[in-house]
């Protein structure tokens, strides 16, 4: 009762988009959106709209920095049992991924979520368990849930949890694109509602529309934006309405704002961003494994580390090239052999395009 | 990686925390319910084990005929 079908509504939405004449680039930053949009050929139905739409930073496991990972697979050659999801593991850091680690007899577990590693910690109570916590708004409330629930000594989180709203300021910042509008991620604003989006019309004079799913949400959320451009309007447009609540889930907010704080974050392919990433705070630090293993990663920090020779995900999750462009992609780097995290996730825009590309 | 999974809630364990969702055609997964209000019944949102929102039935049943509406009735000026 959830998915929306219709058989003529998505044709009679792109009938509406065409009459308007319009030439516009729109963003979004979510891998689910891409997979819609790939899957479905929204992209060349647009196109011939006169609508040109990428992924912007949306792939938690993308934006991951290799020093990130490096601190992982320190941990793990240091006796600890690492756990992630999947697509974490199989990102390579400089040169080897957690997955990789793995094949050598190190202790790396995949987990479906927090609380499986949670189970690991119990079960292992003479090894620390750490687990590396990846993840936007959506994800974040789980970690702090968890945190709150005082979980056994041995485990810890390495936090790389991230948040949206400033990625999409320093995209706007940045100014390496000129962007029309905004789609925004449906289930990072179940959590966070419509406020913290606001700015981002207020400052920069963008329309957003935050978009659900299935093909009619994504050609929906896309005539809300051309509407608003040829009216001459800029707001925070909510297309996701039997989701999204105005004011976003306040529970998970509070636990959120309980247990972490904002910090400053590096991202792949971006520099530092101002308050986009989540901290553990003071508070419940004996569960921050950057804490807690501080000595033992000190020696990385400084370390300068390199990323794949030719690979274009920086760039790509600027929204500045599409898989195409890349000379890596379907060559060098593929699902089986990826060289960027772009290509590791199913998430990441390389795995989509090559999964739904003809082979 | 933000992909979440509507599903509905057919068991609430004795300890509030947990909740047993029915996704339909014979799954059936334990879910985290502590991010969110919810009673036998309701439909949720559930993403890498923790469910995050209770979903509205009423909005879900109507939105296609909203967006014929809003198609139909909001004609760009």
């Amino acid at each position: 009762m959830f998915s929306l079908s219709d058989k003529t509504l998505g044709q009679d939405i792109i009938s509406k988009i065409k009459k308007e004449k319009i030439k516009a680039k729109f963003m979004h930053v979510c891998g689910t959106h891409q997979d819609t949009i790939v899957k479905h050929g929204l992209d060349s139905l647009l196109k011939k709209c006169g609508i040109s739409i990428s992924q912007g930073p949306g792939c938690p496991v993308c934006v991951t920095t290799p020093l990130e990972i490096e601190k992982m697979l320190l941990l793990a050659r240091n006796g600890a049992i690492v756990t992630s999801f999947g697509d974490m593991i199989n990102v390579p850091g400089e040169y080897k991924s957690l997955g990789d680690m793995k094949a050598e007899g190190y202790d790396v577990r995949t987990v479906y979520g927090i609380e499986d590693a949670v189970k690991i910690a119990y079960e292992n109570p003479s090894k620390d368990v750490v687990f590396m916590g990846v993840g936007f708004e959506t994800t974040a409330p789980a970690t702090a849930a968890t945190i709150i629930s005082n979980p056994p000594k041995n485990f810890s989180i390495f936090c790389c949890h991230r948040t949206m709203p400033y990625a999409l300021k320093a995209i706007l910042d940045i100014g390496e694109l000129k962007l029309d509008g905004l789609i925004e991620p449906g289930h990072v604003s179940t959590i966070i509602g419509i406020k913290p989006y606001e700015f981002i019309s207020k400052d920069y004079g963008i329309p957003q529309v935050i978009a659900g799913f299935e093909p009619i949400d994504v050609l929906m959320g896309c005539w809300m934006l051309v509407k608003q451009i040829k009216q001459g309007k800029t707001f925070v447009e909510n297309e996701y309405k039997r989701v999204v609540h105005q004011e976003g889930n306040i529970k998970a907010q509070k636990i959120l704002n309980e247990v972490f704080e904002p910090c400053d974050m590096k991202w792949r392919g971006f520099p530092v961003i101002a308050k986009s990433g989540l901290k553990i705070k003071k508070k419940f630090e004996c569960f921050d494994a950057s804490v807690k293993f501080e000595d033992t990663l000190k020696d990385l920090e400084n370390k300068e580390l390199h990323e794949p020779e030719g690979c274009l995900c920086g760039e790509l999750l600027r929204g500045l090239v599409s898989p195409f462009d890349c000379p890596l992609f379907g060559q060098a780097c593929k699902p089986e052999t990826p060289v960027g995290p772009c290509m590791v996730s199913v998430e990441g825009s390389c795995n989509i395009e090559y999964r739904y590309s003809e082979k | 990686m933000c992909l979440a999974i509507p599903g509905k809630v057919v068991e609430i364990e004795s300890n509030k925390y947990h909740a047993i969702v029915d996704y339909g055609e014979g799954t059936k997964r334990k879910a985290n319910i502590s991010l969110v209000d919810v009673k036998i019944g309701d439909y949720v949102l559930v993403h890498a084990g923790f469910a995050i929102e209770v979903l509205n039935k009423k909005e879900a049943r109507e939105t296609i005929a909203l967006f014929r509406e809003m198609l139909s009735f909001e004609e760009v000026k």
